[in-house]
């Protein structure tokens, strides 16, 4: 098992009430496996992608993140996991505005004092995602596809053992999302990591191995629609 | 901490937004090149001052009262000087026969081979080797100019006509206001007594150059010596003196320079502290993404440090530079000031003060906004929230290092602990006050919002206190700024008008001094025949205070325990006697006696300064040497003086029936219509008596305004810096506002609005900006004026109120400008381009 949410509760405190976005949240996670995470909005599907992957801190509950106790480390410690375990594909690509798109994709090695080889490494990954002409554009010289084609680069370039993404095709057409959502599996498949998705795309959910919804603040299902391997 | 990543993404992170920074650290360049220009000045000043001493006082020591030496003194100079030069001093009329002109001079009768160090310049060279054995006149080149003088003309000195035979062109010691009041006029000493200008009460004052013996330690005479000729009123200067003094005059000076200069890297540093914040703003989505990859907070906060400081460290660099530059334009600047030509060159303690100055101020004033990057979370890669607005409590401690580092820096200059604190309480005052009311006026705007006005206005309005608003910076430096340079022209205004004052409706504006007792028809029928009022015609009697409350003076002036100051002592009574109590004093204390009834006890009037500055009260005994008689009188009454009127006015007045007989001269104090008859009365004056001197109101008025000229030149140069960096503040603001305001424009353009129409919102923003701020300024400018006016200068408080209107005005419109040029780049460029880039 690589994820394991136990009872979790995010709660914030509104100006009259308490406002309670997750609600008693449980489910965990095979090494390998592909999982989205489906919900209309507002159900808390961004909460727990962010709760499960270390960006923030529930209220009350554990998380294990690949061996790490990941709700009771400290902020440092947290980025150190997501430093060297994690790899992460935003809505909105998230990339640097003022690095090319080589140094984008260096970044997580660079933090890993990998400096070394860094750069072939993400020279060879921009030429899988078919963007080895362009690495020493900027993000604003890139088109949305491209820019989260970098953005894919840069979430394998750790080698990471679990994927997040963040609606990755939500913000790209059609043609541009299928090419997008197609190298995320090839690549997934080939480093074997497992994938947590987040997305309204039914499609691309029933792509992957397992579907959690969720409403208000609680998993109302959890299919299995594949076998998958256990590793 | 990973320092290799840290540095190569601090300037990977930098490279498209350096500009941005550039120009606001363009502020910090102008705050230390300030403040290493009139660092490295005062250096040089302070050097020269070494140098010169010795030539600018032309001899080893002088000593010099308004009474010659008596022999006893004469004896102790002699045991050690070799050489001697005596002058005598006095203030007179002069009259020029080619131009029909008079002029009050300051005469110097000069015997000896004086100056001994230094050379005495004139034109031609060798006027100033014979001038003193010839009857011959060197004359102030200032005063040839002015009059069209020439040498081989005629000067009228009393009763003695001297041919001019040289100019001018450097005079010893003259370095106080007066040179520029009286202009020198130098003669030899033998031929001072043929004029006749030393009468009974002539302000004469009488000078001993001394060259002393090499082997003779002058500290150690002086130490011994120094009280036996203060009690006789001599006043003992040396080299060493004459370069405190110096020191101290000018220090002074510089003192004022450095706090202004403090004022303009303050407000650089304001400029820097909002660009920061600013800049880590539009940082956060990066700072997040760093985060989201797993940078650590602290690392995330060295990257943008290290681009920061790097960037503050190059402009304090380049302000050095520059200040070392200016440092070459501040001599001309305050050509006025200088009694000597002061030679610039780099000042290497000058230019570390203002690096270590410059770096601490932009390193602290830059951490505080920084600290916000700590909290930024790396949730926000995933969804909008402002996390870097929470306080953090380690920016109370930055606020104290701040407060420390600038009283520190004052300690320098004043030497005490209690001034630094004042001034940098005070500098906190203004500034908290500007912050109180740019935070008032984003409360009000916000509570009291417009809502039925035009949708431009209410656009305009609302970017005051929307986020990312610039309405605390500008306020703050464009608002002090203006505030600085409205007070000075607020206190020059009201040092000239109540100078001016004295002069308007039936006030006096003319003084005649020095007329003997048998003159006093022939003056007042003089000023008749102008038709001129006698405002006032009174008797001088002029004595010595020879024993008080029982005791001598040489008494008192051994007692280590007495209470009186000792220029109350010393000084030379000039006193006159009347029966009536002048109409404008207040009687403080007692009665004022106007006739003697030729009882034993006499009462006179003193002044409320003189008898504090003596320690006496109403009922004491003063014993005065009337030219060699001993009268004993009483304290009768105690009086405030009013000095505002250009009329006599006495410390000491006597009742009628005691002093009709004894040596006096005479004052007459008139009214003159308009120029031309001052200018025939002082003529006509000087042609029948050669010994009288006239003073008019205007020659003081024209001195007066060309020191205010002088100094107001010098504190404007000092707040130009200041309002410039004002300036650059506010290009720079608005030049970042730019990036906060672009989507909002855009948007707006995309939506339909016309040009036009994001140029009224823009205008409506920074009139309301400019409005505030020069108000705000303005109105401390003008409190603070007032304080000063009222408590300070003790002067009447009356504003002309179009030239600050014309200053608010300025401002507003350079505010106004200056936003519309900044913005017309989001206007022109194409709203695609921009969404792309956004």
């Amino acid at each position: 098992m690589i994820l394991e949410a136990k009872s979790i509760f995010k709660k914030y405190k509104g100006i009259h009430k308490e406002l309670t976005v997750l609600d008693d949240i449980n489910f965990s996670v095979n090494k390998g496996e592909i999982v989205s995470i489906v919900g209309p909005s507002g159900s808390g599907k961004t909460t727990v992608l962010g709760l499960c992957a270390g960006l923030d801190t529930p209220t009350s509950g554990s998380i294990s993140l690949a061996g790490s106790m990941i709700s009771s480390l400290t902020e440092n410690e947290k980025a150190e996991v997501r430093n060297r375990k994690v790899g992460f594909i935003f809505q909105n690509f998230q990339l640097l505005p003022t690095l090319t798109a080589l140094e984008n994709v260096m970044i997580p090695l660079e933090l890993q004092g990998r400096a070394k080889g860094a750069k072939e490494k993400a020279e060879q990954l921009l030429e899988r995602v078919g963007l080895g002409g362009r690495s020493h554009h900027y993000p604003s010289q890139l088109s949305g596809g491209e820019q989260q084609r970098v953005s894919l680069a840069r979430a394998f370039s750790n080698d990471p053992e679990i994927l997040f993404a963040d609606e990755p095709t939500g913000n790209l057409d059609e043609e541009t999302g299928s090419i997008v959502e197609g190298l995320l599996f090839e690549l997934n498949k080939e480093k074997q990591t497992t994938l947590i998705i987040v997305t309204h795309d039914l499609e691309l959910a029933n792509k992957t191995d397992r579907i959690i919804k969720l409403k208000g603040g609680k998993i109302v299902s959890d299919q299995r629609i594949k076998a998958t391997a256990q590793i | 901490m990973n320092w290799s990543l840290i540095v190569k993404t601090a300037i990977r992170d930098s490279r498209k937004d350096r500009s941005k920074l550039i120009l606001f650290m363009s502020s910090i360049i102008l705050g230390v090149a300030a403040l290493v220009a009139i660092n490295s000045f005062n250096d040089n000043l302070v050097r020269d001052i070494e140098n010169q001493s010795k030539s600018l006082l032309g001899a080893d020591m002088t000593v010099g009262g308004n009474k010659p030496l008596n022999e006893d003194l004469v004896a102790s100079l002699d045991s050690l000087s070799t050489e001697r030069t005596s002058e005598l001093e006095l203030f007179s009329m002069s009259y020029l026969p080619s131009k029909d002109e008079s002029q009050f001079v300051r005469l110097k009768g000069l015997t000896g081979n004086f100056p001994y160090y230094g050379k005495l310049i004139t034109e031609p060279l060798e006027a100033a080797n014979t001038y003193k054995s010839e009857l011959a006149a060197l004359v102030d080149d200032g005063m040839m100019l002015q009059y069209g003088l020439e040498v081989g003309d005629s000067i009228k000195l009393g009763e003695v006509m001297f041919p001019i035979t040289g100019r001018l062109m450097n005079a010893f010691g003259s370095v106080d206001a007066g040179a520029s009041f009286a202009p020198s006029v130098y003669i030899g000493g033998q031929n001072i007594e043929a004029t006749n200008l030393i009468q009974p009460g002539s302000l004469v004052n009488y000078k001993e150059y001394v060259k002393v013996f090499k082997d003779i330690d002058l500290d150690d005479w002086e130490d011994v010596r120094r009280k036996k000729f203060r009690n006789e009123a001599q006043r003992i200067t040396t080299v060493e003196d004459q370069r405190q003094n110096l020191q101290e005059a000018f220090s002074n000076l510089n003192n004022f320079l450095n706090i202004v200069a403090l004022i303009s890297l303050l407000l650089a540093c304001i400029g820097v502290a909002s660009s920061v914040l600013i800049y880590v703003k539009t940082k956060v989505q990066s700072i997040a993404i760093l985060r989201c990859l797993g940078m650590k907070s602290e690392e995330a906060f060295m990257v943008y440090f290290l681009q920061i400081i790097s960037l503050g460290t190059l402009s304090v660099i380049f302000g050095v530079a520059l200040g070392s530059i200016i440092q070459v334009i501040l001599p001309l600047v305050l050509k006025g000031f200088l009694p000597y030509e002061v030679n610039m060159s780099i000042s290497p303690s000058a230019m570390i003060k203002g690096f270590v100055m410059g770096e601490l101020i932009t390193s602290l004033f830059a951490i505080g906004p920084l600290l916000g990057i700590r909290r930024v979370t790396p949730l926000r890669a995933l969804r909008i929230s402002d996390d870097t607005q929470q306080r953090d409590p380690l920016q109370w401690l930055i606020y104290g290092l701040i407060f420390i580092t600038i009283t520190g820096f004052l300690y320098t200059l004043t030497e005490n602990v209690l001034d630094a604190i004042t001034f940098s309480a005070g500098i906190l005052f203004a500034f908290l006050i500007l912050y109180g009311v740019a935070k008032s006026v984003t409360w009000a705007v916000r509570k009291f919002f417009p809502s039925s006005a035009s949708f431009v206005v209410r656009q305009g309005l609302s970017n005051l206190y929307r986020p990312n608003n610039q309405t605390l910076t500008l306020i703050v430096s464009i608002g002090l700024g203006t505030g600085i340079l409205t007070l000075l022209f607020i206190l020059q205004g009201l040092i000239l008008n109540n100078v001016e004052d004295m002069g308007v409706g039936n006030q006096p504006n003319m003084i005649v001094f020095g007329i003997e007792a048998d003159q006093k028809e022939e003056i007042e029928d003089l000023t008749k025949s102008f038709e001129m009022p006698i405002i006032q015609h009174v008797p001088v009697v002029t004595m010595e205070l020879a024993a008080w409350k029982g005791k001598s003076k040489k008494d008192w002036l051994s007692d280590t325990t007495r209470t009186s100051s000792r220029w109350a002592i010393n000084r030379e009574a000039r006193v006159s006697y009347q029966e009536e109590m002048p109409v404008d004093d207040v009687l403080l204390e007692g009665t004022y006696t106007g006739v003697h009834d030729g009882g034993d006890s006499i009462f006179i009037s003193l002044s409320e300064r003189y008898s504090n500055g003596l320690d006496v009260e109403v009922g004491d005994e003063l014993v005065w040497n009337v030219q060699g008689a001993m009268i004993t009188t009483y304290v009768g009454s105690i009086r405030e003086i009013n000095f505002r009127k250009m009329e006599s006015r006495f410390f000491i007045l006597f009742p009628i029936g005691v002093l009709e007989d004894a040596p006096q001269f005479l004052i007459l104090v008139t009214k003159s219509p308009e120029k031309q008859t001052t200018a025939d009365f002082r003529n006509a004056v000087v042609k029948s008596m050669p010994n009288a001197s006239v003073i008019d109101l205007g020659s003081i008025l024209a001195t007066l305004n060309d020191i205010i000229t002088k100094v107001s030149y010098v504190i404007k140069f000092m707040a130009g810096f200041s309002i410039l960096i004002g300036l650059i503040v506010l290009i720079s603001s608005l030049f970042l506002s730019k990036f906060q305001r672009i989507r909002e424009s855009v948007l707006l353009r995309t939506l339909g609005a016309v040009e036009k129409k994001i140029y009224r919102i823009n205008a409506v923003e920074y009139a309301s900006l400019g409005i505030l701020s020069a108000l705000t300024g303005i109105s401390l400018a003008v409190s603070g004026s007032y304080l000063l006016a009222k408590f300070v200068f003790e002067l009447d408080f009356n504003l002309s109120w179009w030239p600050i209107f014309g200053i608010f005005i300025f401002i507003v419109a350079l505010t106004v400008i200056i936003g519309l040029w900044n913005s017309r780049d989001v206007v022109k460029r194409s709203p695609l381009e921009i969404l792309r880039n956004v």
